[in-house]
């Protein structure tokens, strides 16, 4: 009996202690929430600020308005929308492209057994620790010398700009994929195969829907990095009308920065949005792909 | 139990049909690939020759041999691969042995053919007496008799002829032997002619023995300006006898004029001797390398004891709002990191920008985060923690569901406090368990080009160096600009050579990387 009136105080102060510490860790929240968010916040009130420049800002502008964005979308200089459009291309094109080399080649790792299986996955993955970036020159002057006797896929194309893409598709992402492959049952190609199934309708018709959700989440971080990448479309790209979106706002932004704020933060905001509503619709199922080791620079 | 060695006999129609296919695919590979390797060969490209080629014996081997059947299914990937990763690395190491740049572009057989096609007009030699007549469109012929009174019609473009009154439209002889007329033209009399601004300049007679105009009374055919001695390895200028001995890619006299253009050509370990010994480089180099150091490693930290924090934080089972926080914590992740940068950039701008102004407001003082080198770096370190800290914390919080509480009760019962929990169980077991990625994160880090370029371009400036450098620029950025801004002459070779010091440096990290963590081995369990 005796003992009940300490526990129960006990229980009230760390039921106090804990509610003080859950209050001081939303309020740490908050200011971290502040720190992400504001910079967003910020090229909102830009783009929607009517005299556009970086001086006049104020958080909340004071006469809102969507001239910033009909400057952007309707110059003639600055081509937003074909610049978005051929972001998109590349980015789609690369990402589908890709995704078919890694998947047909970890099914080939996964599936059969050959001389040098081994020393081939350790060699895609060595060879991919370097960055292309470092070989960026190489690139440049590999690329210029294909152009003068394919013109369609020297300097200035997207075909080039796809196909240096393509060969840093053969990476971390084939490691990744043999693995959900490997997770998938020989039994079921094996009975397939009984029935008369060559390899690549087993692959086709069995094993691409079972791998379906795995194939959209490597799909996607794919196509999120393509349509970020700036430096390779900077080096091979280099008239105005081929620009990827990326190459595009950087160079915009070189020019008379300070002037151009408003509609740079208009354009800025258009470029991210479709690659936020991807992160923040499929949250979870991108986490779960980041931390199993999918690149995302 | 089921390995395929070799492919599964055809039981199907499409199976049947797809050697035949194979044949065509490979038939129409081929053909392309053969004229690519014959023009690049013709323009001079070698080592993209040997690499196409090369490619070209694989992909054949692999469509054709049996055994390569599991090879087919990645084919297409891996010539991607050597042509597009393997292939500019190996051209990498190579550029990085040459003197590669501007002025030295093209082989030195290319060189010797530019140089030789080069002409002078001797002084002395055989010449011709000329007159000039001119067509109404501005074409000029000449007629031209050498010492024997043998007259020569010359045609731009076209070789010397010997024509007779009535061929080629010429009309009759006058007493020295000139035709009166020439059909078409008309004849310019000697004050016209020499006067005339464009006869001196236009070379007469098809190419390799042109004939030019050198005085008044006489015109004379061009020689080669130069001749090649390949015992020597050097240029000799016939007109004043002077010797052009190939130095370093570039044909010089002793009195340092050069023959342009220069020409690729190997020079050993210059580069790299170069980049460990020069003392002009040496200053920007060494501050060049620690900051990159500096970079990657405090970027690291900062970014995983944020990211580790906020996990630790909101880790909480039933957190409030948790959901909630972490939607609006990884929002900077999902901003592509070049809109990021100009948007910090932007935010920064010492006069303009928000941040600036409000400080200004609040202590009186705007940071020149662009111009002043230590404030540019914190600049670059808060705006790398901003991109990054979510991929931590997301990383980071999954590490952390993943470590038992049956740890965490021990350590309560023997009475460890929440802090030596800390260090004691869950950063070294978070450690291992996110080891790889840190490594992954530190190596990108090292070579975070888009952040130091978008920012402030490398910037400010290090006053007095050879070469464009500045107090933010990393390693790669460095070499970025050697290559591409052409203000003071790109130099690809030493750019290669920096490249493959960073290769040491990024590989070096890997397989240690590979050594302490276990990730080779676990790599070969699942093999």
């Amino acid at each position: 009996m005796s003992s009940t009136v300490p526990l129960r105080q006990m229980r009230t102060s760390m039921k106090a202690r804990r509610t003080v510490s859950v209050g001081l860790r939303l309020v740490v929240a908050l200011f971290l929430i502040v720190f992400s968010v504001f910079p967003i916040l910020w090229v909102i009130s830009a783009s929607l600020n009517p005299t556009g420049s970086l001086a006049t800002q104020t958080l909340i502008p004071a006469n809102p308005g969507f001239d910033n964005y009909r400057i952007l979308l309707t110059s003639g200089e600055f081509p937003f929308w074909t610049w978005f459009g051929n972001s998109l291309k590349v980015a789609s094109i690369t990402a589908v492209l890709s995704l078919a080399i890694t998947t047909t080649a970890a099914y080939a790792f996964s599936r059969f057994r050959f001389n040098g299986r081994r020393t081939m996955l350790k060699g895609i993955l060595l060879i991919q620790v370097f960055p292309a970036l470092l070989a960026i020159v190489a690139i440049f002057l590999m690329i210029s010398q294909v152009g003068d006797i394919f013109p369609g896929v020297g300097l200035n194309t997207h075909a080039s700009l796809i196909l240096v893409y393509l060969g840093g598709a053969m990476g971390i992402n084939i490691w990744l994929m043999k693995g959900f492959l490997d997770t998938i049952p020989r039994e079921i190609d094996e009975s397939a195969m009984v029935e008369g199934a060559s390899d690549w309708q087993i692959f086709t018709r069995l094993i691409l829907p079972l791998l379906r959700p795995i194939l959209i989440v490597i799909l996607i971080l794919n196509y999120i990095n393509i349509y970020g990448e700036f430096i390779l479309a900077r080096v091979l790209l280099k008239s105005n009308e081929q620009y990827t979106l990326m190459v595009g706002l950087q160079v915009f932004a070189g020019a008379q920065f300070n002037q151009r704020w408003g509609i740079f933060a208009a354009g800025a905001l258009i470029g991210a949005l479709p690659i936020m509503i991807i992160y923040l619709l499929l949250q979870d199922q991108i986490v779960g792909g980041l931390t199993q080791g999918a690149v995302k620079e | 139990m089921s390995d395929r060695v070799s492919p599964p006999l055809p039981r199907t129609r499409a199976a049947a049909l797809s050697p035949f296919l194979r044949l065509v695919f490979l038939l129409a590979v081929d053909s392309t690939a053969v004229f690519f390797l014959l023009r690049v060969v013709a323009l001079g490209y070698y080592p993209l020759a040997a690499a196409t080629f090369v490619v070209l014996v694989v992909v054949n081997v692999i469509l054709l041999h049996r055994k390569a059947y599991p090879i087919r299914w990645m084919v297409v990937g891996l010539v991607l691969m050597a042509m597009f990763t393997i292939y500019p690395i190996l051209f990498t190491i190579w550029v990085s042995f040459t003197n590669y740049g501007e002025g030295h572009l093209i082989t030195q057989e290319q060189a010797i053919d530019q140089i030789l096609a080069e002409k002078y007009l001797p002084e002395t030699g055989r010449a011709y007496s000329w007159t000039a007549y001119k067509s109404a469109a501005g074409d000029y012929v000449l007629w031209l008799q050498d010492a024997a009174g043998t007259g020569y019609l010359a045609v731009p473009g076209e070789p010397l002829t010997q024509p007779q009154p009535g061929e080629a439209g010429l009309g009759a002889l006058d007493e020295d032997g000139i035709p009166e007329t020439i059909e078409g033209f008309n004849r310019l009399n000697t004050i016209l002619a020499t006067t005339d601004q464009n006869l001196p300049n236009i070379l007469f007679g098809e190419a390799g023995s042109t004939i030019q105009i050198r005085s008044p009374k006489e015109a004379a055919e061009l020689l080669p300006l130069y001749t090649y001695d390949p015992e020597r390895d050097a240029m000799i200028s016939q007109e004043t006898g002077v010797v052009f001995q190939n130095i370093r890619g570039t044909f010089s006299a002793p009195d340092g004029t050069q023959l342009r253009p220069g020409f690729v050509e190997t020079i050993q370990l210059a580069n790299f001797r170069e980049f460990f010994t020069s003392p002009a480089l040496r200053g920007p180099l060494v501050r060049i390398i620690t900051w990159n150091f500096a970079f990657a490693i405090l970027s690291l930290l900062f970014n995983l004891a944020l990211g580790l924090g906020i996990a630790i934080m909101f880790n909480e089972r039933g957190f409030p709002f948790k959901k909630l926080i972490r939607s609006l914590l990884i929002i900077p992740y999902t901003v592509p990191a070049l809109l990021t940068i100009l948007i910090w950039r932007g935010m920064l701008n010492p006069e303009l920008g928000v941040i600036d102004r409000f400080l200004e407001n609040l202590i009186g003082w705007a940071p020149p985060w662009f111009t002043d080198q230590w404030l540019a770096k914190v600049a670059i370190l808060l705006i790398n923690l901003w991109l990054s800290y979510p991929y931590f914390m997301l990383i980071c919080s999954g590490a952390l569901q993943s470590i038992s509480e049956d740890y965490y009760s021990a350590a309560q019962v023997d009475g460890a406090s929440a802090w030596q929990q800390f260090w004691q169980i869950t950063l070294p077991l978070l450690l291992v368990a996110v080891g790889p990625l840190l490594i992954a994160s530190l190596i990108f880090n090292f070579n975070n080009f888009n952040l130091i370029y978008l920012f402030n371009a490398g910037g400010p400036p290090m006053a007095g160096t050879p070469t464009p450098a500045g107090h933010t620029d990393i390693l790669i950025s460095y070499v970025y600009n050697l290559a591409f801004t052409a203000s003071r002459g790109v130099n690809y070779g030493f750019a290669a050579a920096i490249t493959m010091v960073i290769f040491f440096i990024v590989g070096t990290i890997t397989l240690l990387q590979f050594r302490y963590t276990n990730m080779w081995e676990e790599v070969s369990e699942n093999v």
